[in-house]
């Protein structure tokens, strides 16, 4: 049964990519498509979130993007829960972007990051799994002339027990709609679930386990021409010129042309029947590029730029309260440090790709994207066609980690699907224009000020941020008079920013502040998984662990101290603490970290040690208190894979400039962790209850931290500019 | 161009191709097999691993003229015809994937060191499973690959 509905699912992804000429009747495609489910079964829309076969198999729409981070299944647990629907019949379908501007947005935002997945759209999608639950009640109800009240639901059938009546979903689904749409609905309590809560298994494995899930890179239309593109290497660079007698020469290079986008970017692209011909027609192109102004930049004035606001005397305030100078000048001890974080590249395992049909009516793309509709206004504004002649199909992601939440590829193969109308065009980069062609996590430093009294006891901090702001660089309407308040993420005084009070600092500290001195270099700045809790994390906890050393104090009990207006921070703390074995003469260093981020409470505690200047990390054991946990197996999964993403990063990766070009091109130089270099993750999954908080971002916070205090229990040595690479010493 | 025939999953294929293309684009663009990934180009990450005569290599650095007309070809479309491969099965009870983009060549480079280290220990998969996976999977993987370890056992059994 479970194999029939996924082999259903994936004739539906693959329909909705052959179909996409007839979608531009104004057909809803799950409608349009219904031909194609369970042979010919008819699909009814209950509602906007639910289709029912008469089969009863239950169809869930998903407006969020699935890019491994299990939200599809996450959400779909939501609907049904609500639904109360047979989990076991239940598939999912991605609505259109251009399907959810002729409905008005009905299933709101498609926007898929800062951990909001799951936590912005919970009460709405339960509400419409809710709603489609009682307008089939209802209609159960109106056909046996009985009180809607009067029925029961189990795993999709409604029962009037007075008379012993039963009625599958499937067999009134056809008609439910036309049942009047609730205007309230009660929600269930989260104790009382049964679907949502439970560790069940993703919607969207099997397919994965087989080759045959399609990918935007494994996208294949008839008549289909594939591009590989090269843009300038020095961002505000442009292209002067190419000689492509070589390049045409080449098997099944079609042409080659010039690619200049809205977005900036301006490269030549070579379009064929082969990718890999393609690609390397590429290289023989000679091109003429000129670099603009940026071609001086390296890393060397990248980091003058950054000391230039450590001591700078004007800052935006983050956090404050007391007199930070003042604690500072009365200090028994004062302690300070200075850090170094270095740029990242988001590197998805699928490099960026899009697919488009051009022509004078009407511009579709197929793409991994985590926001469908940014990609459907950059295909309208990349053809110059009105929106409502543009559409979107969004694939499963091979990964995005913040990067695919830009359009810029879509603009690209956009710009050049209009030199070929009619004929779809795959664009398709290589590795080294993914490595190339980022939206970069910034490079930032901190230096990091501390008094301590007599005691031992944290009586003021400064913490110094210098470094680039992603929101100047990407929405710089969302600046407030000049500040970004992003840039606090983790660090955050609360109240300050509506947005960010799911980030406030967990410390109390008498005097305090947390300050950011913008110093924006002449790099593309991007969201990265967590964005600014990874540095920000890095640099608080990392600098209490200094504290809490400098004081004589053990780091836990030092930080359990500031943490007594913040219960739930000291609860995962303690949990870690505990589970980890903190305290415990074996022989391994230990470390800690503990955060409030994207609206959840994280910890974790790392056991490492090092060897001939070799960091073997034996385990982390780590904390999430999300509020509610709507799948905790996933949530584990989650902190798993986040703290491979941010250790890669905080042990082994970074994008360097040489002459305004990145020196990182590929996996070859830039690093990332490999099963050898996996530490034993053990999650505890502790959700207090009432709140969502987010649960792909948070984690990855604390995992760089933990082990960069570890590190120090092992060797005291600390490492304050990262990645840690071969800085260990050697014994 | 060269005409080759290769021996695909068990089905000769015969091609006309540049004979200098790697075989990673010859199963994904002549032959129209898109199971195996391309990510980095340059044999670093695994993501295009299939099995030339049962053993893992990386395909997207391989020229197809390498691989002869006896050589038999195995991608992850032919790991199993119903998901029955014990690393399949194991995948699937663990839910390894997370974006998956990684797994065919994941999974194909787990049943290759099956092959040859039916009873691998943790030391063989660190030293032969060197895949890249972004998102992290690697917790799992090791549990999936000593999972796939007892169904092969049992099954035998």
């Amino acid at each position: 049964m479970k194999s029939s509905i996924h082999m259903t699912r994936r004739r539906f992804v693959l329909g909705s990519l052959s179909a996409g000429a007839g979608l531009s009747l104004g057909v809803l495609p799950a409608l349009d498509l219904s031909a194609d489910h369970h042979g010919g079964d008819v699909l009814d829309e209950v509602n906007a979130w639910v289709t029912i076969g008469s089969d009863d198999s239950v169809t869930i729409r998903i407006a969020r993007s699935e890019m491994g981070q299990g939200t599809l299944t996450g959400l779909a647990q939501l609907v049904a829960e609500e639904l109360a629907c047979d989990w076991e019949k239940v598939t999912w379908s991605f609505p259109t972007p251009g399907d959810n501007l002729k409905r008005k947005r009905i299933w709101g935002s498609f926007s898929t990051g800062g951990s909001q997945g799951v936590r912005s759209s919970q009460q709405y999608v339960r509400e419409g799994g809710a709603a489609a639950r009682m307008m089939l009640v209802a209609e159960a109800a109106e056909q046996w002339g009985v009180p809607a009240a009067s029925c029961r639901v189990e795993k999709g059938v409604i029962y009037h027990d007075p008379t012993k009546r039963s009625l599958r979903y499937g067999e009134v689904a056809a008609v439910a709609s036309r049942q009047a749409v609730p205007m309230e609905v009660a929600l269930k309590d989260p104790a009382d679930w049964t679907i949502a809560g439970q560790p069940l298994k993703r919607l969207d494995t099997l397919e994965k386990l087989d080759g045959s899930l399609v990918y935007g890179a494994d996208i294949q239309l008839p008549e289909m021409l594939v591009a590989s593109i090269v843009d300038c290497p020095v961002m505000g660079g442009s292209l002067k010129g190419f000689d492509d007698t070589q390049a045409l020469k080449m098997p099944g290079v079609k042409a080659v042309v010039p690619v200049k986008t809205q977005t900036g970017t301006d490269g030549v692209a070579v379009v064929g029947t082969s990718w890999w011909h393609a690609n390397e027609a590429l290289k023989q192109l000679n091109i003429e590029w000129d670099l603009g102004p940026n071609a001086q930049m390296n890393d060397a004035s990248i980091t003058a730029l950054l000391e230039s606001g450590l001591d700078a005397s004007e800052a935006f305030n983050g956090n404050w309260e007391g007199d930070v100078e003042a604690a500072l000048s009365d200090a028994v001890t004062r302690v300070e440090a200075i850090y170094k974080v270095p740029a990242q590249n988001h590197a998805p395992m699928e490099p960026m790709n899009a697919t488009a049909r051009y022509t004078s009516e009407r511009c579709e793309v197929w793409c991994p994207t985590q926001n469908g509709e940014a990609a459907l206004a950059a295909a309208s504004e990349a053809s110059g066609l009105p929106i409502e002649q543009c559409e979107v199909y969004k694939t499963i992601l091979g990964g995005g980690f913040g990067r695919r939440g830009a359009a810029d590829y879509v603009h690209q193969v956009v710009a050049i699907a209009m030199q070929f109308p009619g004929t779809p065009i795959k664009l398709q980069w290589s590795r080294e224009e993914d490595q190339m062609h980022g939206f970069y996590h910034p490079t930032t430093m901190a230096k990091m000020r501390g008094s301590l009294d007599e005691a031992g006891n944290l009586t003021g901090l400064h913490m110094r941020i210098s470094g680039q702001s992603i929101i100047a660089g990407l929405m710089p309407q969302r600046l407030v008079n000049g500040a970004d308040f992003v840039a606090f993420q983790g660090v955050v005084k609360g109240g300050l920013n509506p947005g960010m009070d799911d980030h406030q600092m967990c410390y109390s500290i008498p005097n305090l502040k947390v300050d950011h001195a913008m110093r924006n270099p002449a790099v593309r700045p991007g969201f990265w998984r967590g964005v600014n809790v990874n540095q920000n994390a890095i640099y608080l906890e990392c600098f209490m662990d200094e504290l809490a050393h400098k004081a004589g104090r053990d780091p836990l009990d030092f930080r359990l101290a500031l943490l007594k207006d913040k219960p739930k921070a000291a609860a995962v703390l303690q949990a870690v603490a505990d589970k980890g074995a903190w305290g415990s003469e074996d022989g391994l260093g230990r470390g800690l970290a503990v955060l409030y981020a994207f609206g959840s409470y994280v910890a974790a505690c790392a056991e490492v040690t090092v060897t001939d200047g070799e960091l073997k990390m034996h385990r982390i054991v780590a904390a999430t208190d999300c509020g509610t946990a709507v799948n905790p197996q996933q949530i584990a999964a989650q902190v798993e894979g986040s703290f491979v993403y941010g250790l890669s990063a905080a042990l082994l990766s970074q994008i360097t400039f040489d002459s305004g070009v990145v020196q990182e091109k590929n996996f070859d130089r830039y690093p990332s962790m490999r099963i050898k270099d996996m530490p034993k993750v053990e999650t505890i999954v502790m959700p207090s209850g009432g709140v969502y908080g987010g649960v792909g971002e948070p984690t990855i916070a604390v995992a760089a931290p933990a082990v960069l205090n570890a590190i120090f229990a092992a060797t005291g040595q600390r490492v304050r500019t990262l990645p840690v690479a071969r800085q260990l010493a050697s014994a | 161009m060269a005409k080759l025939n290769l021996n695909v999953n068990g089905v000769t294929k015969a091609v006309d191709v540049d004979p200098s293309m790697p075989l990673l684009w010859v199963l994904r663009e002549t032959l129209g097999m898109t199971g195996t990934k391309y990510s980095c180009g340059i044999a670093q990450c695994g993501a295009c691993t299939v099995h030339l005569d049962g053993q893992p290599i990386r395909s997207c650095v391989l020229p197809v003229s390498a691989v002869s007309e006896s050589t038999k070809i195995t991608t992850i479309e032919g790991l199993s015809e119903d998901l029955s491969h014990p690393v399949q099965k194991a995948w699937a009870q663990l839910d390894v994937p997370q974006c998956g983009y990684c797994q065919p060549g994941m999974m194909m480079a787990a049943a290759g060191l099956l092959n040859s280290k039916p009873n691998a220990t943790d030391a063989d998969i660190d030293r032969e499973v060197t895949n890249i996976c972004r998102c992290g999977t690697f917790q799992r993987v090791r549990e999936g690959i000593h999972l796939a370890q007892d169904i092969m056992k049992s099954t035998k059994a």
